[in-house]
């Protein structure tokens, strides 16, 4: 009889096995549970309504209307030398018009109030890519990022998996509406000395996800001067920079770099998308814009992973460059989201509950914290349990984005129509009901 | 947060341990020192402690002598003062030497230096003047153009087929805009619009599966639940360094081989190649046995190599891996308890009489070994669309595809071009006689290129697939080495006003050999580059 040696299994790397994926969280088991049994207005009306992702689907008539209108934008026109030219192109500095357009809509979305070169822009398939590229070119593996807590539950992801590097929060809490502090920012900054991190940037997002809200002006002074005394970097993520309900609040470090004539500004790089401002998120498109030269340079190289399809960019670099369009989507897509929120924040009022007072995003922080047993995680976790299974809303629980105080959760107002939010909010009110009944 | 390799505790540990002044000092030496032996602190530790350390060992054999004649004056200013011990009193001696040193790191603390990026960064900045890259750059300053730019650097160096473009552009003229935003209905872009699953539209994996069996003569019906998509190959195959080793790894690669893996297998990964010459005497066929001795060679030098890295057809020289030679790989791999890369991106452009074999055929056959290996492919070569970026990853290793997957999440193709790949790609007809005429364009412009440069002395090892004639200017060089070859190109790109690739940046170990991409190249163009390469050849010839 023959013996039977066994194999050893052909094995994976660490990276490959690792957990910090983190698809395991909550964040992403309430989107199986959505995956598992999606809401529909008609076919499925008991359904799990999606609140946990943050997409823009109220302003899809208006691309649609640009589209319908430019067909040259979706095709190459007729005869070869467009197409071919698009096809081969496969150069990882970019379309320059697509650029132009990338750098001229940024400008746009602050109200004119800061410059930007197009040839400081790097595309990235994605603000996922352009920050995990960052990370890599900023940090050495073992290496720290302060980032603000709470924050968006993708970074741990996104910013540490490949690239080996760690995530030391910045502690922020209700009791000044989650506002980034100069103690807080020291305070994380020893915690990750005294575990011997050596801190090489800090990133914050502003408008920040999942708060809502944009970061005061004096604020942002404080962290510039903070990354210019620790000498660190300054990554500004601003993907929902468009999508302040006004443009006048929305202060870019950009701004803060103008009126300071641009010193320090070798420091600071800024992260942008179309994927919230333009609801475009299978487009893949994101960018990195940087005032440091070598970034810009190996980033560009580095993008090689990443490149933005050139019939995308050829698409988009149409659209962006129609001044008529863009200053009335810009316009109009504010107005709508400014009235979801409205809606979202009365109703919920209605019902009794509190949230932070939001000026931005594609969603709303929501004070749950006086429906908790007690004021821990665990119990935070519990409510999420029954908020999902019960009332079959997926939310988003303070906890998945690090936030240190229990009962705060994400609650995403733009994904879905106005129909379907209003019975969104039936079902909070009828929950809040049978629970004071209780 | 998986356990870093360079953990600092250690060093804290050491520091409690050893209290006083000389202590103290001495772990300014020694904390960087382990990071140097770890690998962390990188060139400017690695260069400065060991001067510092000469440089101590000559001042201190100096003030050495110097305490003695001070001994022996009486006043002794005391290396032995503060401390008791003469070892110690040594260290004293750091204090004064490692505050300079100390001054001289760079420190993201100290507010003088500029804001430090990683080390990554350096390492990218050598690679960039490799010729591969500096052709391309000069083209791209002044390009060739029949009627606008006669006199223009001619593109020979980067993997481009443009003989059937026409044929996909006639398609889209047709087709585009009614695929991309209305598929026959009303215009909806929120089908396009919204997140898709990072590795791609299921529709489009069964466009490219039923793409990819097309381009196999059918021989093989790929799965699409085992294709994973990806912004091009180039992340396909970083990805896939990723899952499939880990950092101070490596994967054996037969040379000549794509530049670009340096890149894609090693640059954010931390992995390593070891290059496995082949020799022009076997037409540059892959050896088991060299790959069996580079495996053993790693081993002794304590690399843990975790993998095979093959073209098929092979870039730059157009080889095709016989069946015969695909079972002896797979039974390497299978002894060495490794992976298999195969890189086919070029299945589609054979052009030769001889029989491609893809590795899915072998992966068919036998169940346990299907899990070490791994497919690469793309749309950039095979379909003239590398600005499109759409790349594959497909096995039928179930941890492999799962991490995999994960990781499109920063590599995803865009949507709009998956649904008008969706529908070019379910064109049967269309893809069918793209395939066959192609295939004639390419076999007409490699035998044409071919003939000129053999009027002009120059042979090419046959090529079966691919872009590339694989030449021997050897003849034509001045001196038999890197050099000598490179002062060969350099007259190429400059005085010909031709861009090729040196054989070295595809880390040939013999030098003299170019290659040379014909599938940019219409017939009128081929008559131009042979008459400029005479040119040279000549001067080369009178020297």
């Amino acid at each position: 009889m023959a013996i039977e040696i066994e194999q050893p299994r052909v094995g994976l790397s660490k990276v490959a096995v690792s957990k910090t994926h983190g698809e395991d969280s909550p964040y992403f088991a309430g989107w199986k549970a959505y995956d598992e049994n999606p809401y529909h207005e008609t076919s499925n009306q008991s359904g799990v309504i999606q609140m946990g992702l943050a997409e823009n689907q109220v302003s899809f008539d208006l691309l649609e209307k640009y589209l319908e209108e430019h067909s040259e934008a979706s095709s190459w026109g007729k005869g070869a030398p467009g197409f071919r030219e698009n096809a081969l192109f496969q150069d990882y500095h970019g379309l320059k018009s697509f650029r132009q357009a990338m750098a001229s809509f940024m400008e746009q979305i602050r109200g004119g109030r800061a410059k930007f070169d197009p040839d400081r822009i790097v595309l990235t398939a994605g603000a996922t890519a352009a920050n995990e590229l960052l990370t890599f070119i900023l940090a050495d593996p073992g290496d720290a990022l302060l980032i603000p807590t709470p924050y968006y539950p993708g970074f741990d992801r996104d910013l540490r998996w490949r690239t080996g590097v760690n995530i030391v929060p910045i502690h922020c809490d209700s009791s000044n509406n989650f506002q980034i502090t100069p103690e807080a920012m020291e305070a994380a900054y020893q915690s990750a000395d005294s575990m011997n991190l050596k801190v090489r940037g800090i990133l914050i997002t502003n408008p920040s996800n999942p708060l809502g809200a944009t970061i005061q002006r004096s604020a942002l002074e404080q962290i510039l001067d903070f990354a210019v005394n620790k000498n660190i970097h300054l990554v500004s993520d601003e993907i929902y920079s468009g999508s302040t309900f006004s443009s006048s609040e929305f202060i870019s470090i950009a701004e803060i770099l103008e009126t300071r004539g641009y010193k320090d500004a070798e420091r600071v790089h800024i992260v942008y998308s179309l994927s919230k401002d333009l609801g475009l998120p299978g487009f893949r498109v994101g960018t990195i814009y940087s005032y440091n030269d070598q970034v810009v340079t190996t980033a560009r190289r580095m993008s090689s992973f990443t490149l933005i399809s050139s019939q995308t960019q050829h698409l988009l670099a149409c659209m962006l460059s129609n001044k008529e369009f863009s200053e009335n989507y810009i316009k109009t897509n504010r107005e709508r989201l400014s009235k979801r929120y409205d809606m979202i924040i009365k109703g919920l009022k209605k019902a009794g509950i509190e949230c932070l007072k939001g000026n931005a995003g594609l969603f709303c922080w929501m004070n749950l914290s006086p429906l908790l047993e007690k004021p821990t995680r665990e119990s935070e976790l519990a409510l999420w349990k029954v908020i999902l299974n019960e009332v079959k809303l997926n939310i988003s629980p303070g906890s998945s984005c690090h936030c240190s105080e229990p009962g705060w959760f994400r609650v995403c107002f733009a994904n879905m129509s106005e129909q379907t939010l209003e019975i969104a909010l039936e079902r909070i009110h009828k929950f809040m009901e049978q629970r004071k009944r209780n | 947060m998986t356990q870093t390799r360079y953990s600092r505790s250690r060093s804290s540990d050491t520091e409690k341990e050893n209290t006083g002044g000389g202590g103290g000092a001495a772990m300014r030496v020694i904390v960087p020192l382990q990071g140097v032996v770890q690998g962390r602190g990188g060139l400017v530790l690695g260069s400065i402690i060991p001067c510092a350390l000469f440089y101590f060992l000559q001042f201190y054999l100096k003030r050495h002598r110097n305490d003695l004649d001070d001994q022996n004056n009486s006043n002794s200013p005391g290396l032995n003062s503060t401390t008791g011990s003469a070892s110690s009193g040594k260290l004293a001696e750091l204090p004064a030497l490692t505050r300079n040193l100390s001054r001289g790191l760079p420190s993201p603390r100290s507010p003088r230096g500029p804001v430090s990026v990683s080390g990554r960064v350096s390492g990218i900045v050598k690679g960039a003047d490799s010729p591969y890259y500096v052709g391309l750059r000069r083209v791209k300053e002044d390009p060739y153009d029949e009627l606008s730019n006669p006199n223009g650097i001619i593109q020979l160096g980067l993997a481009e087929n443009k003989l059937s473009l026409d044929l996909v552009n006639h398609w889209l003229a047709e087709n585009a805009e009614q695929v991309i935003l209305r598929n026959g209905k009303e215009l909806s872009i929120s089908r396009i619009a919204t997140y898709q699953p990072f590795d791609g539209l299921m529709e489009f994996k069964v466009a490219v599966a039923g793409f990819m069996s097309q381009v196999t003569a059918k021989a093989v019906s790929f799965d699409p639940s085992q294709v994973v998509l990806t912004a091009g190959a180039t992340p396909a195959i970083e990805i896939l360094s990723f899952c499939l080793a880990d950092v101070g790894n490596a994967f054996l690669v037969p040379t000549p081989c794509y530049p670009g893996y340096d890149r894609d297998v090693k640059w954010r990964t931390g992995v390593e190649i070891i290059h496995v010459p082949c020799r022009s005497a076997d037409d540059f066929n892959l050896s088991i046995a060299a790959l069996d001795r580079a495996f053993n060679q790693a081993k002794k030098r304590g690399l843990k190599v975790r993998g095979i890295i093959i073209s098929n057809p092979s870039n730059p020289v157009g080889n095709l891996l016989s069946r015969g030679t695909l079972y002896s790989l797979l039974d390497f791999a299978r002894e060495k308890n490794i992976h298999i890369v195969s890189n086919e991106i070029l299945a589609g452009s054979t052009h030769g009489n001889e029989e491609f074999v893809s590795i899915a055929e072998i992966m068919d056959l036998d169940d346990v070994d299907r899990k070490r290996v791994h497919l690469v492919y793309g749309l950039s070569k095979d379909l003239s669309l590398p600005g499109f970026r759409v790349g594959v990853i497909y096995s039928h290793n179930e941890e492999v595809l799962a991490a995999a997957k994960k990781l499109t999440r920063f590599s995803t193709i865009s949507s709009p071009t998956q649904c008008l790949l969706i529908s070019m790609l379910s064109d049967a007809k269309f893809v069918q006689t793209f395939i066959t005429i192609n295939r004639e364009r390419l076999q007409r412009t490699y035998a044409l290129f071919v003939a000129g440069l053999k009027k002009l002395g120059i042979k090419c090892i046959k090529s079966s697939g691919g872009f590339y004639c694989w030449a021997d200017m050897s003849g034509l060089i001045r001196s038999y080495s890197e050099k000598g070859e490179l002062e060969l190109w350099d007259k190429l790109l400059n005085i010909a006003k031709v861009n090729v690739t040196p054989g070295s940046c595809c880390h040939c170990i013999e030098p003299g050999w170019f290659c040379f991409c014909f599938a940019t190249l219409t017939e009128k163009d081929i008559p131009i580059v042979t008459d400029r390469i005479q040119k040279v050849s000549e001067t080369c010839k009178l020297n």
